[in-house]
């Protein structure tokens, strides 16, 4: 393997549970050292993908490579060189955080003091000593969020694989988790992640893929897929479904979303195109116009749409 | 099947957790053998000249370490894997790292086995003390808890991991391990009561064979049937473990 061979390379990777094809040809391939987003609605097949990757379910069809190795023929060797932070915190709440800690060594035959050295290291990288000697179970949802990020990382991970690392956290320990996913990329390590927060995806990751019904949609940079799919600027208006062809007159061009009564148009230049509308009293109420840049959510429902129907 | 060392971290993933927790969950279960003993064994037995040749409560007290071998055994394999599987993700957690389906459900199988030979073993203390359990014969019981254990932790393991909701383990208590308890030579000799086919009928009971083999070390005696029970007890388990392995790699690993 050489230094820029990918860490993750899917290739034509499928899962059917049944009837239903959960990851449908997936193909992917994660560079070394970058943090690796993986968007998509719920149901989409993140999660599915992800345990195809560190090897806990088979697929159906395709092939798995993670560290040059295939996944299903080498289980251990690619599990013991990884670490993964599942959605639902697994941890033993009757225990402290560095028993907890202990018992993740152990899942990795760990030497015992070179065990209890991580450990050390790792309750102050997570901000964890403080409260290091408490039943998980009477501590705080970011206490138990950044242990549970902790044991994933006790076998120090080449690839670290987090399944919404930040969902129901406060904005304070979210940045926090941010700035240490960063700490561990800029020392060499390469992190996968889902999120469903666009923010989290748009300031944490080099790239991203976004999925939807078990395919990938768009795969790019955020800037890119922001600029390629949607455009620079965004303009929010207030107009009725039966406005709409109104507003649209000799706007042919124009990429558009709808959401309920709001109409978002997308533009290298929106005052420009607001003026334009204005122009022709075609801009709905005033009060409710809005001008702002372009961002990662517009391309995820550009991709996935707005509705709720195709959500199982 | 592809066991490996791997099977230790599990096991020790519960022993410590059991560690915390050893006095809370040992209590309960202690008194429960103890309260039979003294309510059937002491009190009724005071009603009985003799049962089997001896005491009643001399009877009773071998037939109490295998059914409290057995319970350690079911409950480790039954609410409480099924806690850790659907409810606490423990299994979920474990397969992110180098340990295999085979090696959570070895992992489970042997602290099953550990709980079985923790709880027989402290019910064989209290004997011991109350002047009921014929040392050094009674010594012969000990390798024989974990041996019960097995069988009952393959038995649950088993079942626990077909069922998709925790309710239906009650079945598992009420339907299967209580009559076990009341008819497999505990309270009295079954052998004396059956005839026929029936006689036959009865070695299918899975405690029975744990029952005959604590209190044939009780009495310091040998007999050849002891190597049926020994043959039942080992070939059950392994057949049921083999089972449990192709159901825990299709649950685990789906």
């Amino acid at each position: 393997m050489t230094a820029s061979a990918p860490v993750v390379v899917c290739d034509g990777v499928t899962k059917r549970y049944g009837d239903r094809l959960a990851v449908d040809h997936l193909d992917l391939a994660v560079p070394p050292g970058v943090c690796f987003g993986l968007l998509g609605p719920n149901g989409a097949g993140k999660t599915t993908a992800l345990r195809m990757i560190y090897g806990v379910t088979r697929p159906s069809a395709g092939r798995v490579t993670v560290f040059g190795l295939d996944v299903a023929r080498d289980t251990r060797q690619v599990r013991a060189r990884l670490g993964v932070t599942l959605q639902e915190n697994a941890l033993v709440e009757a225990l402290d955080a560095v028993e907890n800690l202990r018992i993740f060594a152990r899942y990795h035959r760990l030497p015992r003091a070179e065990a209890e050295r991580r450990i050390e290291e790792l309750l102050d990288f997570l901000e964890l000593r403080s409260h290091a000697g408490l039943p998980v179970r009477a501590l705080s949802g970011g206490f138990q969020r950044r242990l549970a990020i902790a044991l994933s990382l006790v076998n120090r991970p080449e690839l670290l694989i987090l399944d919404e690392p930040t969902t129901g956290l406060d904005p304070a320990v979210r940045l926090a988790l941010w700035e240490r996913v960063r700490e561990l990329r800029a020392g060499g390590t390469t992190v996968l992640l889902t999120t469903h927060y666009m923010d989290e995806a748009e300031r944490l990751c080099d790239r991203l893929a976004i999925l939807a019904a078990g395919r990938v949609v768009a795969e790019g940079t955020p800037a890119a897929l922001i600029r390629e799919r949607v455009g620079a600027q965004a303009l929010e208006l207030a107009v009725a479904p039966g406005d709409e062809a109104r507003v649209l007159d000799g706007l042919d061009g124009v990429r558009r979303l709808r959401s309920g009564r709001r109409l978002v148009l997308y533009a290298a230049d929106a005052a420009a195109l607001l003026e334009t509308l204005r122009a022709r009293h075609a801009a709905g109420d005033p009060a409710a116009v809005v001008v702002r840049p372009a961002n990662l959510e517009d391309v995820f429902l550009a991709l996935t749409g707005t509705g709720l129907e195709h959500q199982p | 099947m592809s066991v490996s060392r791997y099977a230790l971290s599990v096991w020790w993933r519960n022993f410590a957790m059991y560690r915390r927790t050893w006095k809370l969950n040992l209590l309960p279960n202690f008194f429960e053998p103890l309260l039979y003993l003294l309510s059937i064994g002491v009190g009724v037995g005071a009603y009985v000249t003799e049962m089997g040749g001896t005491s009643y409560v001399a009877f009773l007290a071998p037939g109490l370490v295998a059914v409290a071998a057995m319970n350690g055994a079911s409950f480790e394999v039954t609410y409480n894997a099924f806690v850790r599987m659907n409810f606490e993700k423990t299994y979920a957690a474990m397969l992110t790292t180098p340990i295999q389906p085979d090696d959570v459900l070895a992992g489970e199988v042997l602290w099953a086995v550990t709980r079985a030979s923790i709880y027989g073993g402290a019910f064989l203390v209290v004997l011991a003390a109350m002047g009921l359990a014929p040392l050094p014969a009674a010594l012969w019981a000990l390798p024989l808890l974990p041996l019960a254990g097995l069988l009952f932790a393959a038995l649950g393991i088993a079942f626990s991991l077909r069922v998709p909701n925790i309710e239906l383990l009650n079945f598992y208590f009420t339907l299967f391990l209580t009559p076990l308890f009341l008819f497999s030579d505990v309270f009295f000799p079954l052998q004396e009561r059956l005839s026929g086919a029936w006689l036959w009928l009865a070695e299918a009971l899975p405690l029975l064979h744990p029952v005959r083999l604590v209190r044939h070390a009780f009495r310091g005696e040998w007999s050849p049937i002891l190597l049926w029970d020994l043959a039942y007890v080992l070939a059950v388990s392994a057949a049921l473990l083999a089972l449990a392995i192709r159901v825990s790699r299709r649950r685990l690993a789906a």
